[in-house]
């Protein structure tokens, strides 16, 4: 394992690049102009927080790494995010419902990342809650809207929910790394924060007249690099083809 | 090139003097971002927080900083991004607010919607979207006067 603090920062740094590069994907072509707005906006905001994070971990790294050269050139075994963020984004629904399953966790998350002993770590999940608490308010909205809604996005919305929930335990799951985080006083017991996370679960699902699978089983592999999913390949050259292409190129 | 040094008051008043590149009703000193002016011996070091972490302004934001001391003959100038205390809301001037509402747009409200139509004054108002145009903003419609408009995100 390298340096556990690079490992955490590349962690954060990817889940927000990864999902904000998906979210981006929806650019243009979104059901309708205030959700295409809605989209970008989020995207934005995870790419802006990726930015921090990657800086970050360039800077613990020491290699003279920065954000761009850790998105950019690196390949998928050396990516940290979790397999709930890599996968396709299907139709509307199901982007909304691997947002709606990712903010839940990441407020969750963020919040207790405000108390780190880290003051730039602290600073950056002080930072970028405030506008994953937006996202949140909104994936809501629209779990519950399309959930409790017609009898087609209500089926939508549970075959997406069916399709997602076992990407979820690994949000969850505890390492090597996390061990290292928690006795630095770093970051929190990921495993600590699922019951918070499935109360707001839950009564989401509720609303939105949606059942949660029975089966807790988990796909893992993302966040330690060991196996990422197909997709994650297919999206790097699609992100990383202009660097990889012209290195260095700037505009 | 400037021989004395012009004393912080006079700076601020510069940058109070540079408008927000994506809302120019609002100067920089309007919207909070400028959170620090000191003098590190003949260095300006500006301290600067970014509203949205992800908004493209911010670099526009830094270089407009830039040109407008350059052009009062300061040359040696550090600008410092500052996360910590996050950008609130809270830090508008009250000058830019009501600037603005004359502008139409909504200023930002602790109860998290419009106080009213920035257009029409009338409290029947809803919203349309979370997000707008920018980062900062949302989107409503007056129900009264049928006007869509953008609300200041409060946060």
């Amino acid at each position: 394992m390298s340096d556990p603090l690079f490992e955490f920062l590349c962690r954060m740094g990817d889940n927000t690049l990864v999902l904000g590069h998906r979210v981006s994907e929806w650019c243009g072509v979104a059901p309708v102009l205030e959700e295409d707005i809605a989209l970008a906006n989020t995207a934005l905001d995870l790419i802006g927080q990726t930015t921090l994070w990657l800086n970050l971990a360039g800077e613990v790294e020491g290699k003279g790494r920065d954000a761009d050269a850790l998105a950019f050139r690196r390949d998928v075994w050396d990516f940290r995010n979790v397999l709930l963020v890599e996968q396709p984004n299907g139709d509307f629904g199901q982007t909304m419902m691997r947002q709606f399953l990712f903010d839940v966790w990441h407020k969750g998350y963020l919040t207790a990342l405000q108390d780190s002993k880290h003051d730039q770590i602290a600073a950056v999940a002080e930072k970028s809650l405030k506008e994953v608490t937006y996202h949140l308010e909104r994936t809501m909205d629209t779990v519950i809207g399309l959930g409790d809604g017609t009898e087609e996005s209500h089926n939508r919305m549970q075959k997406a929910l069916d399709k997602l929930y076992p990407y979820v335990g690994e949000l969850f799951v505890r390492d090597d790394v996390d061990d290292a985080m928690i006795a630095a006083g770093i970051a929190p017991d990921p495993a600590a924060l699922r019951a918070d996370f499935d109360a707001v679960l839950d009564a989401v699902l509720r609303e939105a007249t949606l059942t949660k699978p029975e089966s807790d089983f988990a796909h893992k592999g993302g966040k330690s690099g060991q196996r990422h999913s197909e997709h994650l390949g297919h999206m790097l050259a699609q992100m990383q083809w202009l660097q990889r292409t012209y290195p260095d190129a700037t505009w | 090139m400037i021989t004395d040094k012009p004393d912080l008051k006079t700076v601020w008043d510069w940058l109070d003097a540079v408008p927000d590149p994506e809302i120019p009703a609002i100067s920089l000193i309007d919207l909070g971002i400028i959170r620090d002016i000191q003098w590190q011996g003949d260095t300006l070091e500006v301290t600067v927080t970014p509203t949205y972490s992800g908004c493209p302004a911010t670099r526009i934001i830094n270089l407009d900083i830039e040109t407008a001391l350059r052009d009062r003959g300061i040359e040696s100038i550090t600008l410092k991004t500052q996360l910590s205390p996050a950008w609130t809301t809270d830090w508008l001037s009250e000058r830019g607010r009501a600037r603005l509402e004359a502008y139409g747009i909504a200023p930002p409200q602790p109860a998290g919607g419009p106080q009213h139509c920035p257009l029409c004054k009338s409290d029947q108002v809803e919203r349309i979207s979370q997000f707008g145009s920018t980062p900062c903003k949302a989107q409503w419609r007056c129900s009264d006067c049928l006007e869509p408009f953008d609300y200041f995100k409060c946060i």
